[in-house]
């Protein structure tokens, strides 16, 4: 008995992450005019598959969701393979060197990046990554990279010094103490970084706006965006319907690592 | 430094790896000799009848045009100007651009479009009355104005009524020929509003533009242009369409307070439970009564309320040339096609706003009974140019003084002469930092 508040908070904490979810998928499926309804409905009276039908038939939605895919797993690869090393370096050496950079890490988090879209697409201009998925995925790791090196070496530390000296004391190098005894215990953080960073590049849109011009290139949130007007105005059903599409690819990946990133959250939360 | 050469060997390779197959070449409209030029076309058509009447007209001229080949690429209106500013900085801006007329002015004046007065063909010129290109000529930052866009779509303001509402209220229906005048248009509201049902919804959560294009039915412009330098003004003119809604609300008690602070489309579905009767808003918005009105439920379009005139402010849809566009002529030829008559008739009617052609505007899809296009489109005679189109520092004006204000009082949360002077005043200051 004394648990079901926690199970009242829990399941009203539940309803309040699936509303939208919910609320989407209602939307989906339902016609303009039951959604101009002065009382909404929560379940479509005239179920409709119609919304789903435009927004397939008007946008390229299967290879906008694969152009994104392929950007976020790049990215997200990309990102951890750097920032893993880079975040061992800062949380096991001391030096000046070492603060500065962390400092420079933080400092880079509080820029607002519309102010240097366009140096930046200068750059990518320069060289000849403009228009092109390369270039994106620059960006996305670029701008990914600061926090998750601030994520990761938070995992780092969490590993006990002793472990490789341990490790040194049986006679193992420091690369041999790094891959086969600390790697593995990073496992989790590796984990949730790789769900940071992929989650931020599949959904990020400014960048790509910019950088990609060429519909054959779109990623999909630039393909979503165009079933909505001027001044919030949208065509509510096939946006519903091409956004639920949208979140499959997240949830999937979610659902595959969840595991992982469990342990990975409780790892990093009661050791660091 | 091994160790890092290393791993950023690595992500180029994995870069290449991942993404090999999937990029694009870069701005793309150069072409060799004897291979077709190439035109980037950012639209930013978003009805379901608008895209698929561009994406014909473009096939069409594709097909027709094997040397000139257009590629279509959709944009957004929430965000294009950002997308432009940043393409615009970088030379790699589509060719031809779909925009609004207020946001010509900005790119014109920093060189980044093409004036086209001395390039714009005859029939083209001709078939599209001053009063619209007046929505598109700027200074282009050198003092000297220019044409920076062809302007093809524009918005009047009308009312959508319910047809069983109007009708019980046995007033005058107001045609485009005899429009209410404002006072007509308040005493039917009055009329109209019994038994729990209000007249009149005003939908005001962005309430500047339309304020601002109804008051010049009573000559309001809202701002005053001397000695080279532009102040706010808001007198006796500017004041009386303010007040006549104000009134509305507060005064005969005729207008539906629940609307207020909506956006445009929030009370449709109070409209469609005959909550109120009239709804004004810009033509555009019949499409969504059309798509989405329960069945049985009728309604008409009746032309806005006229003041000492019939005048309202308009801005344009446009066209527009980047200036760095390789194939300046190609796209021009290529815009001369897109808004002849014909197609600007299929673009309207697919957006459901006004055609700046005259020989659109004539035809019978635009002029026929059906869904108020007759009124919608008779409307159009009384568009001239904005007030506020071609005034430097609008933009924050709206967004930091009048919107705020105008909402304030219309919430009744201040006096006229309170608004007034925080418009002059906090207006004044914004607009003096754009004319040093």
């Amino acid at each position: 008995m004394r648990r079901v508040p926690q199970y009242v908070a829990l399941a009203a904490y539940v309803v309040f992450l699936a509303f939208p979810l919910v609320w989407l998928l209602s939307t989906a499926l339902k016609t303009p005019r039951e959604m101009a309804l002065a009382d909404p409905t929560w379940i479509p009276r005239e179920p409709t598959l119609a919304n789903f039908a435009d927004a397939f038939g008007e946008q390229d939605l299967v290879g906008a969701a694969v152009r994104s895919l392929v950007v976020a797993l790049a990215s997200s690869v990309i990102t951890v393979l750097v920032s893993l090393p880079a975040s061992y370096a800062m949380a096991r050496y001391r030096s000046l060197l070492n603060r500065v950079a962390i400092g420079w890490v933080l400092v880079s988090q509080v820029f607002p990046f519309i102010l240097i879209i366009i140096p930046l697409f200068m750059i990518l201009r320069d060289l000849d990554l403009v228009n092109t998925l390369p270039g994106l995925v620059a960006v996305h790791v670029t701008f990914t990279l600061p926090f998750a090196l601030w994520m990761l070496q938070g995992y780092v530390r969490a590993v006990p010094r002793e472990l490789e000296e341990a490790a040194a004391v049986d006679g193992a190098g420091r690369l041999r103490s790094i891959v086969s005894v600390v790697a593995p215990l990073l496992t989790p953080g590796v984990v949730a970084t790789l769900l940071f960073s992929f989650i931020s590049s599949w959904n990020e849109f400014m960048f790509a706006l910019v950088i990609l011009q060429d519909p054959d290139v779109m990623t999909l949130p630039l393909t979503l965006v165009r079933f909505t007007g001027p001044e919030g105005v949208a065509r509510l059903g096939p946006l519903a319907a091409a956004s639920l599409m949208a979140t499959i690819p997240s949830l999937i990946f979610f659902a595959i690592i969840q595991r992982r990133l469990k342990s990975g959250l409780m790892a990093g939360a009661v050791k660091g | 430094m091994r160790i890092r050469s290393a791993l950023a060997a690595a992500a180029v390779l994995t870069l290449a790896a991942a993404c090999g197959g999937g990029g694009g070449g870069g701005g793309g409209s150069s072409s060799a000799p004897d291979e077709p030029v190439k035109l980037n076309f950012l639209s930013l058509a978003w009805q379901k009848e608008s895209v698929a009447a561009n994406k014909q007209i473009v096939e069409e001229w594709n097909k027709a045009n094997p040397n000139i080949q257009v590629t279509y690429v959709q944009g957004s209106w929430d965000n294009v100007n950002d997308q432009l500013v940043t393409q615009f900085a970088g030379g790699t801006a589509p060719d031809v651009i779909h925009n609004d007329s207020p946001a010509l002015s900005g790119f014109a004046s920093d060189g980044y479009l093409l004036d086209l007065s001395a390039k714009l063909p005859a029939e083209l010129k001709n078939d599209i009355p001053q009063a619209a290109w007046d929505t598109v000529t700027f200074d282009g930052g050198q003092g000297e104005q220019g044409i920076y866009g062809v302007p093809f779509l524009q918005e009047s303001q009308v009312i959508i009524a319910n047809k069983k509402l109007l009708d019980a209220a046995k007033v005058r229906v107001p045609t485009a020929d005899k429009p209410w005048t404002w006072d007509e248009f308040s005493e039917a509201a009055k009329k109209m509003t019994k038994d729990g049902t209000y007249g009149v919804a005003w939908p005001m959560k962005s309430p500047v533009n339309k304020i601002l294009n109804l008051s010049l039915t009573y000559g309001g412009t809202f701002f005053q242009t001397a000695g080279g330098k532009t102040t706010v003004k808001v007198g006796p003119e500017e004041r009386e369409v303010l007040q006549r809604i104000h009134d509305q609300l507060y005064k005969d008690k005729s207008a539906d307070p629940a609307a207020l602070g909506q956006g445009t489309a929030d009370p449709l579905p109070a409209f469609y439970q005959g909550k109120f009767a009239l709804l004004p808003a810009g033509v555009y918005l019949r499409q969504q009564v059309v798509e989405q009105a329960p069945e049985g439920f009728e309604w008409v379009t009746l032309p806005g309320p006229v003041g000492t005139s019939a005048q309202q402010g308009a801005v344009s849809q446009t066209l527009s040339i980047a200036q760095d566009s390789e194939h300046p002529d190609e796209a021009l030829k290529f815009i001369a096609f897109f808004l002849n008559g014909a197609n600007q008739a299929k673009l309207a009617k697919g957006d459901w706003l006004l055609p700046t052609s005259r020989t659109a505007a004539a035809d019978p899809s635009m002029t026929t009974g059906e869904n108020g296009w007759d009124v919608a489109t008779a409307s159009a005679k009384n568009l001239v140019v904005a007030p506020f189109l071609k005034v430097n520092g609008f933009d924050e004006w709206e967004t930091k003084v009048a919107a705020p204000v105008l909402q304030e009082y219309l919430a009744n949360k201040i006096t006229i002469d309170e608004a007034a002077t925080r418009l002059v005043e906090d207006g004044n200051k914004v607009l003096e930092r754009y004319q040093r």
